[in-house]
């Protein structure tokens, strides 16, 4: 990736022996990540963002498909990068059906096949929710949108490279997926779109990617797409295999140590590197703070800790108490974490929890109802 | 989101007067779990001075700190002083909050009025306690 910053500086779009360098350099990444989802390389899009694949992927199929249709079917706990999307197709004549899930973060493939109508033009189902790491049944989605002949796109940007991710045997139509989720760069992400559906360009006033997405290539950060792929096809096995037993041994020592917490998500359908949870009587954010000093990495995907205040979407809609889920904990782990720094977590956390419900109102509200039983 | 000042995480990680008041003389509890922070505050008063202040939080780093710094501030004070220490006091006190977390200000400055309100309740007195119209706590959709 790194001689594409400086000395092989070339435009692929430019027919010159530095131009050409460049070009080559883009469809071998292009072959590369092909091949880690089992795709034809001229069924890959670069894109600069996960968030930008899906928005090519829901209004692109859509308004190139919508002689068809103006149905939409999503599924409630969809990225923003979907859902606002889709909310603007909404908003220009589309309509959208919103799918629940089970309280576990499935989509009842059934639920799908009951809200396709003869309207219906495009499915977008996750692959794998990025917060509670729920594995969704796209294999059992897919053949429903196949019989009913419905375009069905996957966001698994959450998946490639944790997980086995290959587009025959989920039987999608279109694919999201990103670099900088499964150790390539910041800047490079890819759309799969399978030979003779239409897209719409989002992006118009160029021959790049096919004409469907128009822009100079980010050639260094695609060079390390396809490097991360080629890791990621190699690897992926070694990676769930290490990474899941870490996150079991993780889920069990915080719940053996701290009381009142809930694991979100499901108990075999998961992704092997994630871990949320959510603890009574105590905020995300601090505890975030704490561990932080401790030198732990954790998000705390909730309310107060974005600029909208607002309770996370996924949770919600898995049905989670709203005042636990301000308590919730977003742990993943990559294969720089050892099994040493999983025992470090287990001892650190606790005590922090415990701290911090010490200073907590609701915490000292429920003791005094248990004194009182 | 804008970083905490090094007053805020310093309180936020040394918070004071944590804890309860055994039969205090007011309590004040404001706000709602579902957004995110609690706030309980109990204060200790003789001779209409604010001898002690404690208080236990439900909250964000920000919620924590304007606690710790508001019950700091109220202490030693007469009724009449605490009654006037406002959300922007208690900021200030901290070296600013990031914008988004202003209302953990408000939120400190009700729990205080709260507290006071339920000092002049338990006295048999007309209460003079006017609680801050806005929040600030909004909840915008997405």
């Amino acid at each position: 990736m790194m001689p594409y910053f400086s000395g092989k500086f070339g435009n692929p779009s430019n027919l010159h022996d530095i131009g050409r360098e460049a070009k080559d350099a883009v469809e071998e990444a292009r072959a590369k990540t092909a091949a880690l989802i089992g795709a034809n390389p001229g069924e890959i899009f670069f894109t600069a963002s996960g968030a930008e694949s899906n928005n090519f992927a829901l209004k692109g199929l859509a308004q190139a498909n919508s002689q068809k249709g103006k149905h939409i079917i999503v599924s409630q706990i969809e990225h923003f990068s979907v859902l606002h999307p889709v909310k603007s197709l909404d908003k220009s004549g589309f309509f959208v059906t919103y799918l629940p899930t089970d309280r576990e973060g499935l989509v009842n493939p059934a639920d799908v096949e009951a809200a396709i109508t003869k309207d219906t033009v495009l499915v977008s189902i996750m692959h794998a929710n990025n917060e509670i790491g729920t594995i969704q049944q796209i294999e059992e989605i897919s053949k429903i949108t196949k019989e009913k002949g419905v375009l069905f796109h996957t966001d698994a940007v959450a998946t490639t490279g944790w997980i086995p991710v290959n587009v025959q045997t989920l039987g999608v139509d279109a694919l999201s997926l990103s670099g900088h989720q499964f150790y390539g760069p910041k800047g490079a992400a890819a759309l799969y779109v399978r030979k003779g559906v239409r897209i719409k360009p989002q992006l118009e006033g160029g021959i790049q990617e096919e004409g469907r997405r128009a822009g100079t290539e980010n050639v260094p950060a695609i060079v390390g797409l396809g490097k991360a792929s080629e890791l990621a096809a190699a690897e992926v096995g070694n990676r769930m295999n290490y990474l899941a037993p870490l996150r079991d041994r993780l889920q069990k020592g915080l719940l053996d140590k701290i009381e009142h917490v809930v694991i979100n998500g499901h108990p075999t359908r998961r992704l092997p590197h994630n871990l949320n949870v959510s603890m009574w009587y105590v905020e995300g954010e601090s505890m975030l703070l704490f561990l932080n000093m401790e030198g732990i990495s954790v998000s705390s995907g909730s309310a107060c800790t974005s600029r909208s205040l607002k309770s996370s979407h996924v949770l919600t809609c898995i049905g989670t108490d709203a005042a636990v889920a301000n308590g919730t904990l977003l742990l993943t782990l990559g294969m720089g974490n050892s099994a040493d720094d999983i025992e470090y977590v287990i001892e650190k956390l606790p005590p922090i929890v415990q701290r911090l419900r010490e200073m907590s109102p609701l915490y000292e509200d429920m003791i005094k109802k248990e004194k009182v039983r | 989101m804008e970083q905490y000042s090094s007053k805020v995480m310093d309180h936020f990680a040394h918070p004071h007067n944590v804890g309860e008041i055994e039969n205090a003389d007011g309590v004040g509890t404001v706000g709602n779990p579902v957004c995110g922070d609690v706030m309980r505050l109990y204060i200790r008063v003789e001779n209409n001075i604010i001898t002690d202040a404690k208080f236990k939080t439900f909250g964000c780093g920000a919620a924590i700190a304007t606690s710790s710094m508001v019950t700091d501030l109220v202490k030693g004070k007469s009724i009449d002083e605490a009654l006037k220490i406002s959300n922007a006091a208690v900021a200030e006190a901290l070296g600013g909050l990031p914008k988004v977390k202003m209302h953990c200000s408000v939120l400190a400055e009700e729990a205080l009025k709260s507290a006071l309100d339920d000092y002049y309740k338990k006295q048999g007195k007309q209460s003079p306690v006017k609680m801050p119209a806005e929040s600030g706590h909004e909840h915008e959709m997405e």
